[in-house]
């Protein structure tokens, strides 16, 4: 059974949809990715999940229930990080934690929480003293004090140093393997392709695509690149009619002078160019082969509407 | 599971109670000018030898006359000048938000303000008529049940009217900025400047439609032994409700 279910959600502000019309469902002990553009519908949508906003019209369940009419009971195992909020500037860590496990009936131990999120040595501190990073790290713990069955990280890496992004990304694994189930918002597609089983990508208030990260990206036209910078001067032209080959760029489009070309294709595109090359005698300085990301899939699959 | 679900409510919301004290004792400013400042000014004030001999014409005394002001004015300044700015913060920097994520509701983290500060003026009240008799020998109110009622009105006035100054106003400057436009008719409607007794008769007739006005003749009149004006009473109750109405109309969570 889906613990979290989204049928048909809209929600205009002033006049214009921030959500129009989106659809999906979340399976328990899954990391399922909300991707997206800036003012997409990405947080609209996961507030309407955490019961802040009230849907325009579409339904919301988690767990079976209504976030707004039974808020209550929704909020005891729905953990959230919001995107911005702050807490009161004078309350000190250990306050927090404190003050937000007695928010829940069945809350786990804060001590050994704000451990493993390197808190342990700040909890004498105000919050308002905090960096960006240890403000990002408290308000992942106090979304997981509650004991919750699902947690909605909206931004959750923001702010945060590339050592302290890697160690947040294990934390979000150990939480899945606990078996809690996680809804990602984010814009990053490194994050994503790690941590989500599948992913969600909206634009424009609806849902552009849903698949798993490997799938998102071998739908992308392109999924392999092969780049080279060739001894001598190719024609593009043939390299375009090579198999699955979808696209071509010579560093002529790109304005650059080295007259590297890169090709899109699939693994078939790779020996046809490399045979391409041999019948022309010509050498592939600098051969990189490497399979599209996520970041490619992404502009590809919003790129036409944007 | 019953009991531990009846039982959670009434702790988170001690929970929260309990934080905001904490914070609330965090800000000496706040607590400055609701628990000391008012007193201090009655001590300058009676120690002022002319204010210590009774008023040839009614018999009364300055120092006398200006318990009942200090007593308004650390609700002037609990309700409109310390706790406006705390709730719009709160909500501008969505501390309201996140707690609405939680099964407590952000209306806990209100009533706590509403609590702290409508508490920290009564114990005020209670140090300006303490010291009031101790050092200056004013009596403290014959009609005590007249008196606690009208002191409980005019908190609820006071904490209605900052509720409403929050409601309205957008960002934490604006609460402060309002807090203080606001504070000065209050005050002088008090008698801070001029006690009631003292003003013109229609002016201190003007004043009477004004919340701390009504409150300042009702306190006045309990302490001399009487029971209050019931239309003095009547028009604090009003300004009370109409206030609470305004704020529960145009307060916005975010």
């Amino acid at each position: 059974m889906a613990i979290i279910e989204v049928r048909d959600l809209r929600k205009v502000y002033g006049g214009r949809p921030a959500v129009d019309g989106v659809s999906f469902a979340v399976e328990e002990g899954e990391i399922f990715g909300v991707l997206g553009p800036n003012g997409a519908g990405k947080t609209t949508t996961v507030e309407c999940v955490e019961g802040l906003r009230v849907p325009d019209s579409g339904s919301v369940r988690v767990a079976g229930m209504d976030p707004v009419a039974d808020h209550r009971r929704v909020t005891q195992l729905l953990g959230a990080q919001l995107q911005e909020s702050e807490l009161q500037a004078k309350l000190t860590v250990r306050e927090a934690l404190e003050l937000y496990s007695a928010c829940y009936e069945q809350p786990v131990d804060w001590r050994p929480l704000a451990e493993r999120l390197g808190l342990g040595e700040k909890l004498g501190a105000r919050f308002g003293k905090l960096s960006g990073g240890q403000k990002q790290r408290l308000f992942i713990a106090l979304a997981l004090v509650g004991g919750p069955r699902v947690v909605v990280l909206d931004e959750l890496t923001t702010g945060l140093d590339p050592r302290a992004r890697r160690d947040t990304w294990q934390l979000i694994e150990e939480v899945r393997a606990s078996g809690v189930t996680v809804l990602l918002v984010t814009h990053f597609m490194e994050e994503a392709q790690r941590l989500c089983d599948r992913i969600a990508v909206i634009d424009r208030g609806r849902i552009a695509a849903l698949d798993t990260p490997s799938g998102l990206i071998g739908r992308s036209a392109g999924s392999t690149v092969i780049s080279f910078t060739p001894s001598r001067p190719l024609d593009p032209r043939e390299l375009a009619e090579l198999p699955a080959a979808t696209s071509v760029t010579t560093s002529a489009t790109t304005g650059e002078r080295d007259g590297r070309i890169t090709v899109h294709g699939t693994d078939d595109t790779v020996n046809a160019v490399l045979s391409l090359l041999a019948r022309h005698h010509v050498t592939a300085h600098q051969l990189r082969v490497v399979d599209a990301t996520l970041d490619d899939a992404f502009l590809d699959l919003t790129g036409a509407t944007s | 599971m019953s009991a531990l679900t009846a039982a959670t409510p009434s702790r988170a919301a001690g929970a929260v109670l309990r934080a905001e004290l904490t914070l609330f004792r965090r800000e000496p400013g706040s607590l400055f000018w609701i628990m000391v400042f008012p007193t201090a000014l009655l001590s300058v004030l009676g120690s002022i030898p002319a204010f210590r001999t009774p008023d040839p014409e009614h018999g009364l005394r300055m120092v006398e006359v200006y318990v009942p002001v200090v007593v308004l004015t650390s609700m002037v300044m609990a309700g409109m000048q310390a706790m406006p700015p705390v709730i719009t913060n709160y909500r501008e920097r969505g501390v309201l938000r996140r707690m609405s994520t939680t099964p407590v509701r952000p209306t806990a983290v209100l009533a706590s303000q509403m609590a702290l500060h409508g508490g920290a003026a009564l114990l005020s009240a209670v140090l300006s008529l303490s010291v009031g008799r101790l050092v200056f020998d004013v009596a403290l109110p014959r009609q005590l049940f007249g008196y606690a009622l009208a002191l409980a009105l005019s908190v609820v006035t006071a904490l209605a009217l900052g509720a409403a100054i929050s409601a309205v106003s957008r960002t934490t400057k604006a609460a402060t900025a309002m807090g203080a436009a606001v504070s000065l008719p209050m005050m002088f409607s008090a008698g801070l400047w001029l006690p009631v007794q003292a003003m013109p008769e229609l002016l201190a007739r003007i004043m009477e439609f004004l919340p701390f006005g009504a409150a300042a003749r009702a306190l006045g009149q309990a302490a001399a032994g009487d029971w209050p004006g019931l239309a003095h009473l009547g028009v604090l109750a009003l300004w009370a409700v109409v206030l609470t109405g305004a704020s529960a109309r145009w307060f916005r969570w975010e």
